[in-house]
């Protein structure tokens, strides 16, 4: 049993942390408002996958990490990716049976949600921040959702016991 | 009984769900309150980051290998062309250097003279940028030193050409240092040509400064070079900050628009120089 946790959590967990080292990975300008919220589409989709180990307290606690490591305020990113858990899990029977331009479809409000929440936290904390530039991420990360689910699920089917 | 085991294993129920997730929005709130209000949460902040520090680390991996490789592969020709280039650079800057020790001689004479304490020279550390922040609006960088190495909230980095920034998080291992091109700093200077003292503040975009308090009549002009002031307490005077590149006098406006250019290269430099403030000089002046 204890093997069977461990082979199940492992994918999950080297999963965030490649997606932390996306995110603080330093990019030329340009593109850098352009960066996708890579830890926000693995919220989504082990939400969706796995909603009883991985929910809105993995969502809290990442977002933490992200918060202290993007220097924002501690608990902003937290609060956003809460939200996108509590979101994901609430609809998670429906979006896996989504064939996946529905999914994606419906990715997109979620990922704007979440930007607007981290924009308005912004506003209510008095940090400055024009807004066009949170539009950038939620596009990019709904252009790239399908491969990352595609990519996601191949890594969590071939660690899957008795597979 | 088969109603009931059903419901047991309803794939979509999670237990408690809504009462966990008002409890986390509750903490984020409460977190985030306090963050905002004052810096209780710091010893926090720098223990979760001395957490992601050896991600960084693997992240910034790349880029200096790629660097390390770059310098390693060079042609001998272009080695050749690059150390003719620093020798006449040395002879320059060595000239330039004879000149100034006549001249800090000259200075300490006249401080005697005028009985002020000796001006100390300030001491300084290489610190290399580990990280830019990845939102971009919000000028900031990481550096690789920490409060282990003796940095402090609030200490001045320059480069070559002139001051990038100051600390504003001294973490165990590596600190944060906001850009003056950061849109919440402002930092005092004054004109190099005549002493006229204002604040310079930053805009958001990583080539350009703002001075919004110059008076419409003031003695400013394209070209002059804005110095720290040393007037705010966080800088040593005397860095240069920028070179003001527009000065519009707007008729019936209290005050002229005025933008300057950040003397030092924003977005380009990896090493920076911390300088750490001399007692000798805050305690004497």
């Amino acid at each position: 049993m204890s093997r069977d946790r461990a082979s199940r959590r492992l994918p999950v967990i080297l999963s965030f942390i490649f997606g932390l080292m996306l995110t603080i990975m330093p990019l030329p300008d340009s593109v850098d408002a352009f960066r996708p919220d890579w830890i926000a589409m693995l919220v989504i989709f082990w939400a969706m996958q796995l909603p009883r180990t991985w929910s809105v307290g993995t969502a809290w606690i990442v977002g933490i990490i992200l918060d202290v490591s993007q220097g924002t305020l501690l608990g902003q990113h937290a609060l956003a990716l809460c939200c996108v858990a509590f979101v994901t899990v609430r609809f998670h029977l429906l979006m896996r049976v989504f064939p996946i331009v529905q999914l994606t479809a419906t990715v997109f409000p979620i990922l704007a949600i979440y930007q607007f929440l981290l924009f308005w936290i912004n506003g209510v904390a008095g940090v400055n921040a024009p807004s066009v530039a949170y539009w950038g991420p939620v596009i990019s990360s709904t252009v790239l959702w399908p491969i990352v689910v595609s990519i996601l699920s191949g890594m969590r089917y071939r660690n899957r016991p008795g597979h | 009984m088969v109603a009931s085991r059903e419901s047991n294993s309803n794939p979509g129920r999670i237990p408690a769900l809504g009462l966990r997730f008002l409890a986390l929005i509750v903490i984020s709130i409460l977190l985030m309150y306090f963050d905002n209000r004052d810096s209780h949460l710091n010893a926090v902040r720098s223990s979760i980051g001395a957490a992601v520090y050896p991600l960084r680390v693997i992240v910034d991996a790349p880029a200096r290998v790629w660097s390390w490789f770059g310098e390693s592969t060079t042609s001998r020709n272009d080695l050749q062309l690059e150390l003719a280039r620093l020798k006449a650079e040395r002879l320059l800057t060595n000239a330039r250097l004879q000149k100034l020790n006549a001249l800090e001689a000259e200075n300490a004479r006249l401080r005697a003279m005028l009985d002020a304490r000796e001006q100390v020279r300030d001491r300084t550390r290489v610190a290399e940028i580990m990280s830019v922040d990845a939102n971009p609006y919000d000028h900031s960088l990481v550096i690789d030193v920490g409060t282990q190495d003796g940095v402090m909230n609030g200490q001045a980095l320059v480069d070559a050409d002139g001051v990038i920034g100051q600390v504003i998080e001294a973490g165990l291992m590596t600190s944060q240092a906001m850009l003056i091109s950061d849109t919440d700093h402002a930092l005092p200077v004054e004109v190099n040509r005549n002493g006229l003292r204002t604040i310079v503040v930053g805009t958001g975009t990583i080539d350009s400064l703002e001075l919004p308090f110059v008076v419409n009549n003031a003695d400013i002009q394209v070209g002059d070079l804005l110095v720290t002031s040393g007037l705010g307490g966080a800088f040593p005077a005397g860095y240069p900050v920028a070179v003001v590149d527009s000065v519009t006098r707007i008729p019936y406006e209290a005050y002229a628009d005025v933008t300057a250019k950040p003397a030092a290269s924003l977005g380009q430099v990896r090493e920076v120089l911390l300088i750490f403030p001399a007692a000798e000089v805050s305690s004497g002046e």
